[in-house]
């Protein structure tokens, strides 16, 4: 169904240079976000999550580039290509924030030092709605108030250092959502944050999904942050996304070994002590110094000769697909 | 488990002054652990879980005297019979500092960018007695192998380490001096979750071989799961639950551990949690609530809850006790 997809993501290739040497960051990757569900990309540290989002938001760091693919954003008025848009033009400015929000994984990055809490979210409702000058400072108080931050009428005044990490997180979540965003881009908003607070969070985010429809993008490393919010799973590893497709099949009939040995390594809880966990060996090789072919064949105890190519995307089932020139023997092995 | 106790803390304090103005004159106290009764027994893993700033890591200085308790006593017994650790000086604590060891958070900042690994390993040795530098390098070597790196690693520098491998570097200076007793502090948290398996497994076979105590600080409520014999919950500098480790997954007495518990996102389909969404963020230790310290987050808060603090009491759990401290349980074993 393509009208309800507000997001796709074709071959997109980004690239980082440094001292002459390139890494290739993103390698490939391909996806789409729809309307009204929210898509999990989880992977190890390194393998390109934030990447992807700077990406897509046009706010990739200088020594880097989108060298290949496309980023289409389905907006109201039709198609719009992303990467084909000028990074600081006035198009991709009201896109940015208006159309497509991003929480950050650190919130002090996107929250200013010196300006108010409220100022920020103002100036966001300025930027972006007709509202006036009284309305954008009772909107910004029931944001506050909606994200559960006590005293919204005097919190909105206040610095963002004052805010404990939770608050700033919330806060930051008020100032992505005051605009009301059709796509909502999360990068680990809740890694940094307890366990009683991430739930708050997550409250906030599925009652955006239901109640507005908003396409939400959730990066993460936790599978079960998965488990409990995805509709949609994208599993990445060194710049590929090696498997995806809904949570359910690729949670409970997961193809790809890399998948298999992420989901084995974690404890589980409510399984107790007699779960085996098995750590999955080695390490990720170094960026700037890829293998050609599969990225996972050094740690993979299915590795073939055939794994020195890089193995091609391949659809399991329609909406299940994989990179694993294997997949077809796991997929069948009744796991 | 025999309950041979290799420490007893009873009625630990520590209260950090906070100094204000210009005279830094202490205007208020931290009470970052307030009051704990606790035993940790011989060859146990004992997990010790809470939020943020509940006070998880001081209580670990605390039993090993990193930090002095401003209250209460910390008593260590061995063979040589028991010693109370809180009236030692340093003169006194050096014999028992060798039994009781630390795994910090961070891997990153734990070890000395300046020094190769053998630099760092080999000062504890030196310490204690270990006079050639040939021992000292032999006892590296096979330190390193023991958490499964190679011996060559001791001539290189901290940087050229992935995060997991200098985890493990931190645990092979943990064990360095054969301790008896190692407090973990967030040891895994920062990892990976496929390099976090790896060390949680090599803290495992390591307490197997050499019948090490392990007092595992974490905020992370699946791992604690897999690895704990017991479990004691904390918030805000008070020991709220205490019991085995299946008993509190089971049988969850208190209303805080309830919620945190429901709050965790857990990695499995079929067990989609009730959520408890606590209201608000976790108070201050400056100026904790009056009564019971969790009654402004509590949904079963009760009058008595705001003016009497509850004590931890004893309930019957299959073959042991089983211990909360909540007004609103009934049948305490004894009062
Ligand atoms: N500013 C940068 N300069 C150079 N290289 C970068 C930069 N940002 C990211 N990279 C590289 O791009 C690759 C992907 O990084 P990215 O930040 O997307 O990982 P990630 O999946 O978000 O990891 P994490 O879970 O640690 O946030 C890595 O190899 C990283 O070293
Ligand atoms: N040296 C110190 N001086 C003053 N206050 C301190 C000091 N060390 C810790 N605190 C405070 O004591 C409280 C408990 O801190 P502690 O580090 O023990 O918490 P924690 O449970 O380990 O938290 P986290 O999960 O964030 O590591 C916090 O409020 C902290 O700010
Ligand atoms: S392509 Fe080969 S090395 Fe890569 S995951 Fe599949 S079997 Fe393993
Ligand atoms: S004592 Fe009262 S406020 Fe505290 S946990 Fe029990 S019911 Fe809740
Ligand atoms: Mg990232
Ligand atoms: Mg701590």
């Amino acid at each position: 169904m393509e009208h309800d997809v507000a997001l796709t993501v074709k071959g997109l290739k980004t690239y980082f240079y440094n001292n002459n040497r390139c890494n290739r960051a993103i390698d490939g990757v391909s996806f789409e976000i729809r309307q009204g569900k929210t898509l999990c990309i989880v992977g190890e540290s390194g393998c390109g999550k934030s990447v992807t989002a700077a990406s897509i938001m046009q706010l990739l760091p200088t020594l880097s580039r989108i060298e290949e693919g496309e980023i289409t954003y389905h907006g109201p008025d039709g198609p719009v290509r992303i990467d084909a848009l000028d990074r600081g033009g006035a198009q991709m400015r009201s896109i940015r924030g208006k159309e497509i929000a991003m929480i950050f994984q650190d919130p002090m990055t996107a929250l200013n030092p010196v300006y108010s809490i409220g100022f920020q979210i103002k100036e966001m409702l300025m930027y972006h709605t007709g509202l006036g000058r009284r309305e954008r400072h009772d909107k910004a108080i029931d944001l506050l108030a909606s994200m559960g931050i006590p005293l919204p009428e005097r919190r909105v005044n206040e610095y963002p250092h004052l805010y404990s990490g939770g608050m700033r997180q919330r806060a930051m979540i008020a100032i992505a959502m005051s605009c009301n965003p059709r796509i909502l881009i999360a990068d680990e908003p809740t890694t940094a944050l307890d366990v009683t607070i991430q739930a708050q969070i997550f409250e906030l985010m599925d009652t955006l999904k239901r109640e507005n429809g908003t396409a939400i993008m959730l990066i993460t490393h936790d599978m079960g942050v998965v488990a409990e919010l995805a509709d949609d799973v994208a599993v990445m590893y060194m710049g590929n996304i090696v498997e995806a497709g809904p949570v359910g099949t690729v949670m409970r009939n997961p193809v790809h070994p890399y998948t298999r040995a992420l989901l084995d390594s974690i404890p589980v809880l409510g399984r107790g002590k007699d779960q085996e966990i098995k750590a999955i060996p080695g390490q990720t090789p170094d960026p700037y110094d890829r293998p050609k072919g599969c990225q996972f064949a050094d740690r993979c105890r299915h590795r073939i000769d055939k794994c020195d190519q890089m193995p091609p995307e391949t659809q399991v089932s329609d909406d299940h697909r994989v990179m694993c020139w294997r997949y077809e023997e796991f997929a069948s092995d009744g796991r | 488990m025999a309950a041979d106790p290799i420490l007893s803390l009873r009625n630990v304090e520590v209260h950090f002054p906070v100094r204000t103005g210009v005279l830094k004159r202490v205007t208020a106290h931290v009470r970052a652990v307030d009051g704990v009764d606790l035993d940790v027994y011989r060859g146990e893993v004992l997990g010790l879980v809470g939020e943020s700033g509940c006070g998880k890591t001081t209580l670990g200085k605390a039993i090993l005297q990193l930090v002095r308790a401003t209250q209460g006593t910390v008593t260590y017994s061995g063979e040589d019979g028991e010693t109370e650790l809180t009236t030692q000086d340093d003169a006194g604590l050096f014999a028992f500092r060798k039994r009781l060891q630390i795994v910090f958070q961070d891997p990153h900042s734990s070890l000395n960018p300046a020094f190769t690994i053998f630099g760092s390993l080999e000062d504890p040795l030196r310490h204690y007695g270990v006079k050639t530098r040939a021992e000292r390098r032999k006892i590296v070597g096979d330190l390193l192998e023991a958490v499964n790196m190679r011996r060559e690693a001791m001539d290189r520098y901290p940087h050229e380490f992935s995060g997991g491998q200098r985890q493990r570097i931190g645990i092979a200076r943990a064990l360095s001096i054969d301790p008896e007793l190692i407090v973990c502090d967030e040891a895994v948290s920062a990892l990976d979750v496929s390099i976090q398996a790896q060390v949680l497994q090599l803290l495992m076979d390591l307490k197997r071989e050499k019948n090490l105590t392990y007092v595992f600080i974490t905020h992370d409520l699946s791992v604690t799961e897999y690895l704990c014999d017991r479990i004691a919950v904390m918030y805000l500098g008070k020991v709220v639950e205490l019991c085995d480790a299946e008993e509190l997954y089971s049988n969850t007495l208190h209303p805080y551990t309830q919620a945190l518990l429901s709050a965790i996102p857990v990695a499995d389909l079929d067990r989609k949690s009730q959520r408890i969404v606590l209201q608000g963020d976790v108070p201050s230790p400056i100026n904790p609530p009056s009564g019971c310290p969790f009654h402004p987050r509590c949904r079963f808060a009760q009058d008595i809850c705001r003016t009497d603090v509850p004590r931890l009491r004893a309930y019957k759990a299959g073959s042991g006790v089983h211990m909360a401290a909540c007004h609103l349980i009934d049948q305490p074993l004894a009062d």
